[in-house]
C-alpha cells in the first residue's frame, strides 16, 4: 500500500535533471535524496521519539516504581503487577469497559449503516436530513455530556417526560447500578453520524452496474443487499468496527461528568479509573500499569479483529 | 439513467408494474422513516435550547413547555459571566491558533516526504505512522504527564501544543499525503527544470494546490482542539488558563441544579462548531471520507 513504482521513473529523470542543473554534488544523488527525504519527515521522526518512545520507555520505568510526583520514585519491583489481580476496582472498570464497548460498536454500527442506507435514498431534500442526522456528532464532549446528564434527570429530564408521556413509569437512569450504562449505550447511538457519513460515501461508490446487473439476475431488495452492498462495503465496515473499538474503548468524559463513574461504580470505565489512580490519587506506578492492561486489551482486541473479521473482508482488487 | 430506462421498457412485464406500485410503497416508507428519525434526532437539540431560554422555575415544570415565556435570552449573558467564559474563550483561541500553525506547517511538510520523496527507510516510517494512527492515545498518557511535569510544564499551554509541531498527527500526515499524491508529477518535473528546490516546490505548488485538503486539515485541528476535555482537563490547573471545555464541564460542579444556565453555556459551546459546519460542509465531508475510506 506504500509503495509507488509509478513515481519511480519520473522522479528519477527530474532527480538527474536537478543533479545537472544545480552541478557537481559532492554527495550522490541517492544519498542527497535520502538526507532530503528524511529532512522532509524529521519532525515525525524526532515527535516519535519523544512523544512515543521516550513515554513508553517511561511507562516501563513507572511499573516498577512508586511516584507521587513530589517525593522520589520508590523502586517497588512487582508489586503494581501483583496489585492487578487482587484489585476488584480494576475488574469492575474492565467489565464496564467491555459492556460498554461490546454493546456500543456493534449497537453503533448496525445504526450507522442502516442509517446511511436510509439517507442514500435519491429524494429532494435528502440534504437536510443527511445534515440533521450527522449534526449530532459534533457536538463537543464536555457540551454532549451536560446535555444527556439533564435528559436522563429523573425529576425534570426529557426521557422522563416523555416516559410519562406515554403512561410509563419514570426510570432512575443515572441513579440505578442497572440502568446507568444501558443509557450511556443508549447515548452514544446519538452520535453515529460520523461512521454514517463513511458509510454513505461508500455507498455511493458502488458502482451502479453491479445492481443493474442483480437486477437482471432477479435479486430484490434484499438479495442486493446481501449479496452486493454488504460484500462491497465489507472493508468500510470492517475500519469503522476497528476505529470504534479503539476509540469507546478510551471512553472517558461521559463516565467522568455524567455519572462520576458511579452509580456503585457501574460506569467506572478503564480510563476513568487511570484517571483517578493517576491525578486523584497520585499514585502514577499504577496508573501506568493500568494503562498497560488497557494497552494490551485494545492491542488484543484489534488482533482478534483482524484475524477473524479480516479474512471476511471482501476487496475488489484480489 | 437511459440504459436503465430502455432496459425497463424492454422488461416492461407485469411483475415490473407491481414492482413499481412496491416502489412507490418504498419510498413512502422511507420519507417516513426519514422524518421519524430526524424528528429523534433533533429533540435533544431542542430540549437544549428551549431550557436555555427558560426562567429558572420553568425548568422544573411538567409537562415540559417546548417554547418558554418568556424566551429569557439573559440566561446566555448571565451563564457567561457567571464564569469568566470571555478568558477561557481567549485561551482556547490562543491554543487553537498554536495548534493551526503546527498542524499545517508540520504535517504537510512531513507528508510531502512520504509522498513525494524516495528514499531508504520511507515505507518503514510511513507504517510507523499507519501505526501510531491505531495507538490508543491515552495509554501513554501517564508517562506524558510525568514527562511534562519533570519539564515544568504543567498549568500551561506547552503540553497541548508543542507535540503538535511534531508531525501534527499520523492522521493529517496520512490525509495530506493521500492528497499530495494525487498532484501530478509532472508539474514538480517542471518546477524542477525551472532551478527550483524540494522545497520551493512544496511550499509554492504543493502546498497552494493542496488548498482544499489544507482547509480540511484546519478545520479538524479547530474541531480537535475545540472539543478536547481530557488535555486541559489534565494539564490545566488555575482557572485563568481553562480552556471553554473544562470551563463548562467546573460550570457543571458549582451550579448543578442551575440546569437552564447549564443548557445555555452548553449550547454557546456547541454554536461555533454547528457555524463552521455550516459554513464549511464540504470540507467536513471530505475528511471524514478521506480519512475514513482509504484506511
Amino acid at each position: 500500500m506504500t509503495t509507488s513504482p509509478d513515481h519511480m521513473p519520473a522522479e528519477d529523470r527530474a532527480g538527474v535533471r536537478a543533479a545537472l542543473t544545480r552541478g557537481g554534488p559532492r554527495l550522490s544523488l541517492s544519498q542527497r535524496r535520502t538526507i532530503l527525504g528524511y529532512t522532509f519527515v524529521s519532525p515525525f521522526i524526532l515527535g516519535f521519539l519523544l512523544w512515543f518512545i521516550i513515554p513508553a520507555l517511561t511507562a516501563v520505568y513507572l511499573v516498577f516504581h512508586r511516584w507521587n510526583l513530589i517525593a522520589e520514585p520508590r523502586f517497588v519491583g512487582f508489586d503494581n503487577i501483583l496489585r492487578l489481580f487482587r484489585d476488584p476496582l480494576l475488574g469492575q472498570s474492565l467489565k464496564a469497559t467491555l459492556i460498554f464497548t461490546f454493546a456500543s460498536v456493534p449497537l453503533g454500527l448496525i445504526v450507522s449503516f442502516l442509517l446511511a442506507l436510509l439517507i442514500n435514498t435519491k429524494i429532494r431534500g435528502i440534504a437536510i436530513f443527511r445534515t440533521i442526522y450527522y449534526l449530532p456528532s459534533i457536538v463537543p464532549a464536555v457540551a454532549n455530556a451536560v446535555l444527556w446528564a439533564w435528559i436522563f434527570n429523573t425529576e425534570f429530564g426529557l426521557l422522563n417526560a416523555l416516559l410519562r408521556g406515554m403512561g410509563l413509569s419514570k426510570v432512575r437512569w443515572l441513579q440505578d447500578p442497572d440502568w446507568a450504562l444501558p443509557a450511556l449505550i443508549f447515548m452514544s447511538l446519538w452520535n453515529a453520524g460520523g461512521a454514517m457519513i463513511v458509510f454513505l460515501a461508500g455507498l455511493q461508490g458502488i458502482p451502479d452496474i453491479l445492481y443493474e446487473a442483480a437486477e437482471i439476475d432477479g435479486a430484490g431488495r434484499w438479495a442486493k443487499l446481501r449479496r452486493v452492498t454488504i460484500p462491497m462495503m465489507s472493508p468500510i465496515i470492517f475500519f469503522n468496527l476497528v476505529i470504534g473499538l479503539i476509540g469507546t474503548f478510551q471512553v472517558f468524559t461521559i463516565g467522568f461528568l455524567i455519572t462520576d463513574g458511579g452509580p456503585q461504580n457501574s460506569t467506572l470505565f478503564l480510563v476513568l479509573y487511570i484517571y483517578r489512580n493517576a491525578f486523584e490519587y497520585l499514585d502514577m506506578g499504577y496508573a501506568a500499569t493500568v494503562s498497560w492492561v488497557l494497552f494490551f486489551i485494545v492491542a488484543g482486541l484489534t488482533l482478534v479483529v483482524f484475524r477473524y473479521f479480516g479474512s471476511q473482508v471482501y476487496y475488489e482488487n484480489e | 439513467m437511459s440504459i436503465t430506462t430502455d432496459r425497463r421498457t424492454l422488461v416492461a412485464t407485469k411483475e415490473r408494474e407491481q414492482q413499481y406500485i412496491g416502489d412507490r410503497w418504498w419510498r413512502l416508507l422511507t420519507i417516513a422513516l426519514l422524518v421519524i428519525i430526524a424528528v429523534i434526532m433533533l429533540l435533544p437539540f431542542t430540549w437544549l435550547v428551549s431550557s436555555s431560554l427558560k426562567l429558572q422555575h420553568q425548568v422544573f415544570q411538567y409537562p415540559p413547555k417546548w417554547i418558554p415565556d418568556p424566551i429569557r435570552f439573559e440566561n446566555y449573558v448571565e451563564a457567561l459571566t457567571y464564569k469568566p467564559f470571555h478568558i477561557y474563550l481567549k485561551n482556547t483561541m490562543v491554543i487553537i491558533i498554536l495548534n493551526e500553525i503546527a498542524v499545517l506547517w508540520s504535517a504537510s511538510f512531513c507528508a510531502y516526504g512520504f509522498a513525494r520523496m524516495r528514499f531508504p527507510g520511507r515505507d518503514f516510517w510511513f507504517a510507523i505512522v499507519i501505526g501510531t494512527m491505531m495507538m490508543p492515545y491515552v495509554v501513554l498518557v501517564v508517562p506524558t504527564f510525568v514527562i511534562f511535569s519533570r519539564l515544568g510544564w504543567i498549568d500551561t499551554f506547552l503540553p497541548l501544543t508543542v507535540p503538535q509541531f511534531f508531525g501534527g498527527g499520523a492522521f493529517n500526515i496520512f490525509l495530506l499525503r493521500q492528497f499530495f499524491r494525487t498532484i501530478p508529477e509532472e508539474l514538480s518535473d517542471a518546477a524542477r527544470i525551472d532551478g527550483a528546490t524540494e522545497f520551493g516546490i512544496y511550499w509554492r505548488i504543493m502546498l497552494p494546490l493542496a488548498k482544499p485538503a489544507l482547509i480540511t486539515v484546519a478545520i479538524f485541528t479547530f474541531l480537535n482542539t475545540w472539543n478536547d476535555f481530557f488535555g486541559p482537563l489534565i494539564y490545566l490547573n488555575s482557572p485563568e488558563n481553562f480552556t471553554v471545555a473544562v470551563g463548562l464541564a467546573s460550570f457543571r460542579g458549582v451550579l448543578n441544579t442551575r440546569w437552564e444556565l447549564q443548557m445555555a453555556a452548553s449550547t454557546a459551546t456547541i454554536l461555533p462548531v454547528v457555524i463552521l459546519f455550516f459554513v464549511a460542509q464540504r470540507y467536513f465531508i471530505k475528511g471524514i471520507v478521506m480519512t475514513g475510506l482509504k484506511g
